[in-house]
């Protein structure tokens, strides 16, 4: 396991930096001149000459390419971002404060996506092709549909009209005020969570189904077990793994609804840092959270990995 | 002597199962996937909406009345208006347009182009396959979406510019799966074969390689028509899709409807249903044509 944690490790480094690469092609080299678009771009009208030379100083934009890009990099390894344009501190202190939010906004929605999304897909499977197998296969495939940003809406419109409930605008982490924290993070988690569910759903389905159609299956049935022990001891248990993956891997389908969902629960957390950055043309923040986000990715992927390494010790050998 | 045996199948003469005719395979599809069938239905009827927008539309989706400014659904304005006084249908099926145009252009340039370069890492290998393979992990490394958003706000908010934004993320895992496809396809026989008679890298590729993998292209294809759908309406939700006052359904979400919420629920509801129904369709027709094409790959 030793060495194989190594290799992992090793491996993410150049797709890191590549992505650190990638991110500075996007900002700087994608034909559009960030100065120009921090003031309202070329239909602006007259921009003074001037103020656009200090901004392109101010972002080191008058800088050789190659510098540029020394400058990004070397800030990349330090951690260390520049200051956002918006509000002049430091990209990293200003992400600090609203990691927490977000942070429990994914784990909460995962955990709950995860207790709809097994016992939905197991039944459908062992009821394969009835009207139950049918129903949640096409209600998880409706949840693939709906975008999580009109749940959003529609529960605030729910709420709003039904119970004349407005969003609470200061978020109270659980270990101050739980009951205030879940008034305020069930409806986004909810409406994050089921998308992930539709997911899920389908994959425990899926490999549960394959699974039953195993020889040991037959082997247990034949013994007599009964149906429980057949399902969730013996076939549930070996269908988990494709599960866990997609729950780590479906990520990137989590921080796709944090960004949507914060902006219309208007929760201040990371996603609509994001969207703020580009509405305000902070352009510093886009690209370091950009790279952020995606640092993120990767290391969640590869504890996805190991963490499958550690339940089927024949990857490891691969 | 080896001469004088008749060869066994010289004169064999084996009917061959008649091809089936185009309403013969959209039958066998209605019959087997019902799903399927529904959501190719649902795909029709976006499409007519979207061709004939300008007939079926009973309004102008551009021009207000102001004197009409959020009024409820009614038989003049089956679903109501919205805060410029516009009709919300016609706006919805001017959409349509928007919706189908994005999904279409940005899963047809991701998949092809993906496809090209799965094609091309597979069948050359080493060098290039590496090369091309670090690319991928690294555009893999975004989020799908965070990607599409940092390159459309480089981008400015236009129409052309959310398909290229939408069309970036597709690439790299359109090529993973059409490259894995690629290599089986190569190491067949008839491939060697074709190789050893002198053909040329070029009729390898068109006419072995390309023919072989376009299962999977079509599958991916499908899958992402939806998913691109979705991008669409999340990105113009976030602002930086289409601007003002294109008719686009993630923008009619946008802005003032939730803070109307109160007053016109309308506003909000009617376009979300459109763009669910759109997107269910297109993923439930994916789905049928998947398990058609592909067995191995029920899901």
């Amino acid at each position: 396991m030793g060495t194989y944690i190594t290799k992992r490790l090793l491996l993410i480094v150049p797709t890191l930096i590549g992505a650190a690469a990638l991110v500075f092609v996007i900002m700087r080299v994608i034909p559009g001149d960030v100065a120009l678009l921090i003031f309202g771009g070329d239909q602006a009208g007259q921009i003074d000459p001037k103020q656009l030379a200090d901004m392109r100083h101010r972002l080191g934009l008058d800088q050789p390419l190659i510098v540029q890009f020394g400058t990004w990099l070397w800030g990349v390894l330090r951690f260390d971002f520049g200051n956002s344009l918006w509000t002049g501190r430091p990209v990293i202190e200003e992400l600090l404060i609203r990691l927490p939010l977000s942070l429990e906004l994914a784990i909460a929605a995962t955990i709950v996506s995860v207790l709809i999304a097994i016992p939905l897909g197991m039944l459908a499977a062992i009821r394969q092709d009835t009207w139950v197998d049918y129903l949640v296969r096409v209600v998880s495939i409706g949840g693939l549909a709906i975008p999580s940003f009109w749940v959003g809406i529609l529960c605030i419109l729910m709420l709003v009209i039904f119970f004349g409930w407005g969003p609470p605008l200061e978020f109270t982490p659980p270990w101050i005020d739980p009951w205030a924290n879940f008034q305020m993070m069930i409806w986004p988690v909810v409406t994050v969570g089921y998308r992930y569910a539709a997911v899920t759903t389908r994959m425990t389905r899926s490999t549960l189904l394959e699974v039953l159609r195993e020889d040991y299956i037959r082997t247990a049935w034949a013994k007599g077990l009964r149906e429980r022990a057949v399902v969730i001891r013996h076939a549930l248990k070996n269908s988990m793994l494709p599960v866990i993956t997609l729950v780590g891997t479906e990520f990137a389908f989590l921080i796709g609804g944090l960004v949507v969902t914060e902006t219309v629960f208007t929760l201040n957390g990371v996603g609509r840092f994001v969207v703020d950055a580009v509405a305000h043309r902070d352009y510093p923040v886009v690209q370091a959270l950009i790279f952020l986000i995606a640092f993120g990715f990767v290391v969640v992927n590869l504890l996805v990995d190991l963490t499958y390494a550690w339940f089927d010790p024949r990857i490891r050998y691969r | 002597m080896a001469t004088s045996i008749e060869l066994a199948h010289a004169s064999a003469s084996a009917t061959l199962a008649p091809k089936p005719s185009v309403t013969e395979v959209v039958a066998r599809f209605v019959r087997t996937k019902p799903l399927g069938a529904a959501g190719g239905v649902i795909i029709l009827g976006m499409l007519f909406l979207a061709v004939f927008a300008q007939m079926l539309a009973p309004y102008d989706p551009y021009v207000g009345d102001y004197g009409l400014q959020f009024s409820r659904p009614s038989a003049e304005h089956w679903f109501g208006t919205d805060e410029f006084g516009r009709d919300v249908m016609s706006r919805i099926m001017y959409g349509a347009r928007i919706a189908l145009f994005v999904g279409f252009t940005a899963s047809l340039i991701g998949c092809t182009i993906g496809a090209l370069l799965g094609v091309i890492s597979a069948y050359w290998g080493g060098r290039v396959d590496l090369l091309l393979e670090r690319l991928m992990d690294i555009l893999l490394a975004f989020p799908q979406l965070i990607l599409a958003l940092a390159i459309a706000s480089i981008l400015g908010p236009a129409v052309q510019n959310v398909v290229i934004a939408i069309s970036i993320p597709v690439i790299p895992r359109v090529a993973r799966v059409v490259r894995s496809a690629a290599l089986s396809v190569k190491e067949n026989v008839y491939v060697e074969a074709v190789q050893a008679l002198g053909a040329t890298r070029r009729r390898v590729i068109l006419q072995h390689i390309i023919p072989n993998v376009a299962a999977p292209y079509i599958i991916m294809l499908t899958a992402q028509l939806g998913a691109a759908i979705l991008a669409e309406a999340a990105l113009s939700y976030l602002g930086l899709g289409a601007a003002e006052p294109t008719p686009s359904w993630g923008l009619m979400l946008s802005g003032s409807a939730p803070s109307y919420a109160e007053k016109a629920p309308w506003i909000a509801l009617f376009p979300g249903i459109a763009i669910s129904l759109g997107v269910f369709g297109f993923n439930l027709f994916g789905d049928s044509l998947r398990d058609a094409l592909d067995p191995k790959l029920k899901g």
